[in-house]
């Protein structure tokens, strides 16, 4: 097929709003923005395991500690399905692991901060799942099949990891002025970050152009962002917490909050490396993948002495 | 150290009840059938999706080119006398 064939039978699937499946023609930008995406969706949920993962062995009860391994588990899982859906495209898990190592490929962005409390387990649920359910809602209506798949799965999933977390600091904030500090100091906390996970302004997002084109992106970053703030400042006000904003207010014109200025140099600063464990979190993965290289050599080993397929 | 592996790709089928189709639900990383339906069980079943689950090599699995989609399956469209609508049926016939 020639490229201008090619392009037309394309845009004519995109323009019909149908899905592009793995074995279609597509034009090599749309496999290259789809790979980059795609893969550091699936690297953001599994370096996501590792600040939450820390809390396992200090969760203040039975309970919490079930769910804490749910929830994680739910994660790598969630990983796992994105790596699935980016092989689709023709990179290996091999390319993919090496680029995140390497750095070449980035995750997201908020994983690069401590959770130092309980509550930043309760936050972390309820604002940064939260955050990541309205980027991914959205996204179950990309353009690419087995990435709008993928996150049907996982939005099914996510609701828990949100519910989960919203109920921690909702305990917190019935309990003593100690877990209620501890709760608000939380919220402080992760609130900038959470915003910061939806990405740039629109006015200064270089690649939403071709996203849109392609209808791999359905809404744009501060579409997004005003969707989880307006629907969050309720949650918050219910349990008593408040936004670490000073700014935000009800714009009854708009129908929706306005919001203060996002501190974009801290949130350049963390992705360029500079956050406070971004070292830590790849150190982590590094280690404990060479640390399993004799379980996968074993694997092989057995596999072909094995020969179940000859 | 050995040149890293992530093991071999499968394809995975669940069938959500008994009496259902196995259907697509994704892939895993194996390196032999028993890990691929345990990988299978713990990635896709993990709140009662599944009573039965296949996994195949996904190098053993044949598809279909989307570019021949026209020559495989446009010939099914001037077939109508394949459904049973085609047919006009006597006025009163009962239970047809």
């Amino acid at each position: 097929m020639d490229s201008t064939t090619l392009n037309t039978s394309f845009m004519e699937k995109i323009d019909a709003d149908l899905n592009i499946e793995p074995k279609d023609s597509m034009p090599e930008k749309y496999r290259t923005h789809l790979i980059r995406q795609i893969s550091q969706h699936a690297h953001s949920e599994v370096i996501g395991m590792q600040p939450e993962g820390n809390w396992i062995t200090r969760a203040p009860s039975l309970r919490a500690k079930q769910i804490l391994l749910a929830k994680i588990q739910d994660e790598g899982g969630h990983g796992l399905y994105l790596y699935s859906a980016a092989e689709t495209l023709g990179i290996s898990r091999e390319e993919m692991v090496e680029q995140l190592q390497s750095g070449k490929a980035k995750y997201s962005n908020i994983f690069n901060y401590p959770v130092l409390t309980w509550a930043d387990i309760g936050a972390i649920g309820w604002l940064v799942d939260g955050a990541a359910i309205v980027n991914q809602v959205s996204l179950q209506r990309t353009s690419y099949g087995p990435y709008a798949r993928a996150m049907f799965r996982i939005c099914k999933e996510e609701s828990f990891h949100q519910r989960q977390g919203y109920e921690i600091m909702a305990n917190m904030m019935s309990g003593t002025p100690d877990q209620r500090q501890m709760a608000q100091d939380a919220m402080n906390r992760w609130w900038w970050p959470s915003l910061m996970m939806f990405g740039p302004h629109d006015s200064d997002s270089p690649r939403s152009g071709d996203a849109f084109t392609w209808k791999i992106k359905r809404k744009s970053n501060d579409e997004l962002r005003q969707k989880f703030i307006d629907k969050t400042v309720q949650q918050a006000e219910v349990i008593g917490l408040s936004i670490p904003d000073a700014d935000l207010a009800w714009n009854e014109e708009r129908q929706c909050y306005d919001h203060g200025e996002i501190n974009w140099e801290e949130f350049k600063r963390v992705i360029n490396g500079n956050g406070p464990c971004n070292k830590q979190r790849i150190d982590h993965h590094i280690n404990y993948h060479n640390e399993g290289a004799w379980v996968r050599e074993a694997a092989e080993a057995y596999k072909n002495q094995l020969q179940e397929f000859k | 150290m050995a040149t890293d592996t992530q093991l071999d790709l499968w394809e995975v089928f669940i069938q959500s009840k008994s009496g259902n189709h196995h259907t697509h639900a994704g892939s895993v990383h194996a390196s032999d059938k028993q890990m691929a339906l345990q990988n299978a069980r713990d990635i896709y079943t993990r709140r009662n999706e599944g009573s039965s689950i296949w996994v195949v090599p996904s190098k053993y699995v044949t598809a279909s080119n989307s570019e021949d989609a026209d020559m495989l399956f446009d010939p099914s469209n001037d077939k109508i006398y394949r459904h049973p609508t085609f047919y006009v049926m006597p006025e009163g016939a009962k239970q047809i």
